[in-house]
């Protein structure tokens, strides 16, 4: 390679880091090296006032899991912990679930459409993908709440005698989850199934299979990376979750999102909240992991590739 | 270098006749045992005012060396000069050569008329020159009717004359044309082969054409360069180089052609059978042209013998695919007789002859 | 006439779970918008159409603050987010990949990935000590916040634009004698400027709908439209709520068909 070859691909390089440079220096001062910090907090003692003291201590990592006794300073599980790191898995897992089990059918809805018609449920589909998550869990909490709609319109009909409480408990968490999360498990289930070759149903059909054997053989194994792709969209988010279970969930139905917010407002404990903070990004990272390898199968054909 | 400096200038003064001149280019892609060399030692010389074109397979460099006088690539090694000039190190906006691209390139946000101003506009001439050269380049490409349109909005044929008419209006030293008549179906390329034509010879620009296709190449140029695997095989005027190929590359790419191994003899060649042909140059395969292959009687005097293997018809005329004694076949095109019969059956034994002057030996 | 054929593409009961999922999507959102227009102090027994509880809304000083403080924050990280995004998406497409190429990649949509919550804390923690050290209180930390997670929002279809854009267009503008800021100016621009007013416009609905980093990040009295919504949730609902709700609902919805129309030009 000659040398102004040499220097004009450096100069390339180099004109592809200066151009980049201003929104990395942003992003580094307002995004990711605050989580640095965080790290290390997650090493220090707290203070009493909130805040930290700067001594190393193991306090807020070792307390993601026990809890210190008062009075003669052994460590002992912590079940209030245990309950909310269970809640938190428990409903992004059937988040995950309720939106695969409605999503699938929708994605294949719309798939199927003719070409005219799709790009308009796609659009249906988007809008609430789009719309403010904090309006979308309120419209739905306006519905379940005790002076809303469907308490409203139950009453009316004189099928129960008082307003059900449908807030502030597990169920209204899930549903509220599912509600604004669903079109994370659409889109990229729709993608796939857009990619679908439909003759492959007509040889299914021709070698025998059922309606249902053709879903379960065919058709499930072809789209698998955009169900995992979707489901990974779908239980991120959901265990990241704050603003839902927040307004859904009232105070105790906590999930790990409102139990940080915990640590740095009364609870505390600031090494604490950042040594879950650590954790819950390792959990995310690994599952987007798996996101991309998914993404990157289902990219280059499709199929079993 | 002060030497250099002179020369360069008196070079001005001394009216150079090459528009543009390579020597010894290399273009590598890639890097280390993975790299592929595009061009491998090219030179040639490019004269002021002609048609040249660049023929070859796809991949053979062709184009390479186009990008490498545009300046959109830069050699790895090598110099290019464009009227006696080093623009080697050049970029593209610094050239005084302009191309026609093979999807045109036309901006679609600008007009016909934007498109064509564009690179006076770019230089920073006057209003009123850009005008009327734009003007007079729609008319030249007879466009005028079409000035405000969107590019979009035109058939493929009038894209191309756009990017003509684009390419022209800064007045190049040298328009490159990469296989701009690729995309047109096969009735309008015929009618741009003559607008082309028209156009160089109104303009009096040098012409570099780059195209994989040999009537094309025959039809339109003053000279052709034959290039495969990054090499240039031979340099010379159309009917030369259907004539007068120098190897078997060139024999085989530029129409069809019957390859006969032989060896030199006085008068000419011996053929596998021993059967000694008249035939001019060098080399241990003799060609022969379809249609310079006759087929007679078994026993008219000086033929060779053979038997007829395969009849192919191609309605005006007819492809006789025969054996000769040696087991080596070759391909006769006979022209047809009013009522289509040549009077020829598979498996009858006839004798060959060859068009006098036609047959050459040439190198492997 | 009606076709009698076996539809290869149909799954029994798709079709009603698909249409069922389309209401429940709307039915909240409907309501929603439906009983900001109710005459009444309920979100759920109808009282006549009205315009009262916009009229409310817009004669509450904390709503109009909160409106403008909302809109100024989002005008100016979509400005600077949009910016950089352009910058850096024209740093990374359509040349030959250079060493760290990956790291400026994943480094920009790294606020994709992160957990809302994370940087949330984060930014507190990092903004408080500056705030303690500088004493600017002022609404810097929120644009600077919003402007970096909007980034990548905006830089993912300005890429896609460039992605799609024919390298020939710039070789030909050079060709035609454009120095490489010309071909900028005069090529590269004006066929990017899609791509980049869908960023701005992804940006900007994406900075106006923040919640939790907002929440975290603000100083007192610094309430963002959403911010505030999300402090009278702990009250007594009003249709004020719904009210505000439609606005910034009817504003997005706007902004995002203007988005698609753009993105769909392309083609």
């Amino acid at each position: 390679m000659s040398r102004a070859e040499e220097s004009q691909r450096r100069a390339s390089a180099r004109n592809g880091w200066l151009l980049s440079a201003p929104a990395l220096v942003l992003l580094a001062l307002a995004a990711s090296g605050p989580l640095l910090i965080v790290f290390v907090y997650s090493f220090l003692e707290k203070g009493q006032y909130g805040n930290v003291i700067w001594d190393f201590s193991l306090d807020g990592w070792v307390g993601i899991l026990f809890s210190r006794d008062i009075f003669d300073d052994t460590l002992k599980l912590a079940d209030a912990h245990m309950t909310i790191f269970w809640r938190s898995v428990k409903l992004s897992l059937l988040t995950t679930f309720i939106t695969f089990a409605l999503g699938f059918p929708t994605a294949w809805f719309i798939a199927t459409r003719p070409a005219t018609q799709r790009a308009m449920w796609l659009f249906l589909i988007t809008i609430p993908f789009w719309t403010n998550l904090l309006i979308r869990t309120f419209a739905i909490g306006e519905i379940l709440r005790t002076e809303g709609l469907i308490n409203t319109v139950l009453v009316k009909l004189g099928i129960i005698s008082a307003p059900i409480q449908m807030l502030y408990n597990d169920g209204a968490v899930l549903v509220g989850m599912a509600y604004v999360y669903l079109p994370l498990m659409v889109l990229p289930l729709f993608s796939a199934i857009e990619r679908f070759d439909m003759r492959l149903l007509e040889a299914g059909y021709d070698l025998y299979a059922s309606r249902m054997q053709v879903l379960r053989h065919v058709i499930l194994p072809i789209v698998k990376p955009g169900i995992v792709a979707g489901s990974i969209l779908v239980f991120v988010p959901s265990l990241g979750a704050y603003v839902t279970p927040r307004i859904l969930g009232g105070g105790k139905n906590m999930m790990i999102g409102n139990f940080i917010e915990l640590q740095f407002g009364q609870g505390r404990n600031w090494p604490l909240g950042a040594a879950l903070s650590m954790t819950l990004l390792v959990i995310v990272t690994v599952a987007l992991l798996f996101y991309v390898r998914a993404i990157n199968r289902g990219g280059t054909g499709g199929g079993h590739g | 270098m002060f030497v250099q400096s002179v020369f360069n200038k008196c070079g001005v003064f001394l009216d150079n006749q090459e528009a543009v001149s390579a020597e010894s280019v290399v273009k590598s892609f890639g890097q280390g045992p993975a790299a592929v060399r595009a061009l491998d030692d090219v030179s040639l010389t490019i004269r002021k005012g002609e048609f040249f074109t660049l023929l070859g397979p796809s991949g053979c460099g062709k184009t390479t060396l186009l990008r490498l006088i545009a300046g959109f690539e830069m050699p790895t090694s090598g110099t290019i000069l464009l009227d006696g000039q080093d623009v080697t190190d050049l970029p593209p906006n610094h050239r005084p050569v302009n191309t026609v691209f093979q999807s045109y390139a036309l901006f679609p946000h600008l007009s016909v008329r934007e498109n064509i101003g564009f690179a006076l506009k770019m230089l920073g001439r006057p209003n009123a020159e850009v005008e009327a050269r734009t003007a007079a380049m729609l008319s030249l490409v007879k466009l005028d009717a079409l000035a405000d349109r969107a590019t979009a909005q035109l058939s493929g044929g009038q894209q191309q004359r756009v990017a003509l008419a684009r390419a022209l209006a800064p007045q190049p030293k040298v328009l490159l044309l990469d296989e701009p008549l690729s995309a047109l179906d096969l009735k309008l390329r015929k009618e741009m082969q003559v607008e082309l034509k028209r156009l160089q010879k109104e303009t009096g620009i040098t012409f570099v054409f780059v195209t994989h296709d040999q009537e094309e190449a025959l039809t339109m140029s003053d000279r052709i360069g034959v290039m495969s695997s990054g090499k240039l095989q031979q340099v010379a005027s159309p009917r030369e180089i259907y004539t007068a190929p120098v190897n078997r590359f060139v024999a085989d790419f530029i129409g069809e052609t019957n390859f006969l191994p032989a060896t030199s003899a006085p008068g000419g060649a011996r053929l596998g059978s021993g059967a000694i042909v008249a035939a001019e140059g060098e080399g241990t395969v003799l060609t022969i042209r379809p249609e310079q292959v006759q087929v007679v009687g078994p026993d008219a005097p000086g033929t060779i013998p053979g038997t007829v293997e395969n009849l192919v018809y191609f309605g005006t005329d007819m492809h006789v695919h025969l054996r000769l004694g040696d087991g080596a076949t070759l391909v006769a095109r006979m022209l047809l007789p009013p009522g289509g019969e040549a009077g020829l059956s598979t498996a009858d034994t006839v004798g060959v002859t060859f068009t006098p002057g036609a047959a050459r030996l040439i190198r492997e | 006439m009606a076709e009698r054929s076996f539809s290869v593409a149909r799954l029994p009961g798709f079709s009603t779970i698909a249409l069922g999922v389309f209401v429940c999507l709307y039915l909240p959102i409907v309501t929603l918008v439906v009983y900001s227009f109710n005459g009444g102090p309920s979100i759920a027994v109808w009282q006549g159409v009205s315009l009262h509880w916009y009229s409310e809304a817009w004669g509450n000083q904390a709503v109009k603050d909160a409106t403008i403080r909302s809109l100024i924050i989002a005008l100016c990280a979509s400005a600077i987010a949009t910016t950089l995004a352009t910058l850096a998406a024209l740093g990374t497409t359509r040349r030959a990949g250079f060493k760290g190429q990956t790291v400026i990649y994943v480094m920009i949509n790294q606020p994709l990935m992160v957990p809302e919550i994370v940087t949330a804390v984060a930014l507190l923690i990092f903004f408080a000590s500056i705030k303690v050290a500088t004493g600017y209180q002022g609404l810097g930390y929120l644009i600077a916040a919003h402007s970096a997670f909007c980034i990548p929002f905006a830089y993912l279809p300005i890429r896609a634009r460039l992605e799609g854009m024919d390298t020939v267009l710039e070789t030909a503008a050079a060709d035609l004698y454009a120095t490489p800021w010309q071909t900028f100016r005069h090529v590269t621009l004006p066929l990017l400027a899609p791509g980049i007013a869908a960023g701005a416009m992804l940006a900007f609905v994406i900075s106006l709908d923040d919640v939790v980093i907002t929440e975290f990040v603000k100083s007192g009295g610094q309430d963002t439209l959403p911010t505030y919504m999300l402090g009278q949730l702990r009250r007594a609902i009003t249709p004020e709520v719904n009210a505000i709700s439609s606005v910034l609902l009817g504003l997005t919805v706007a902004l995002l068909t203007v988005f698609f129309l753009l993105t769909k030009r392309r083609n």
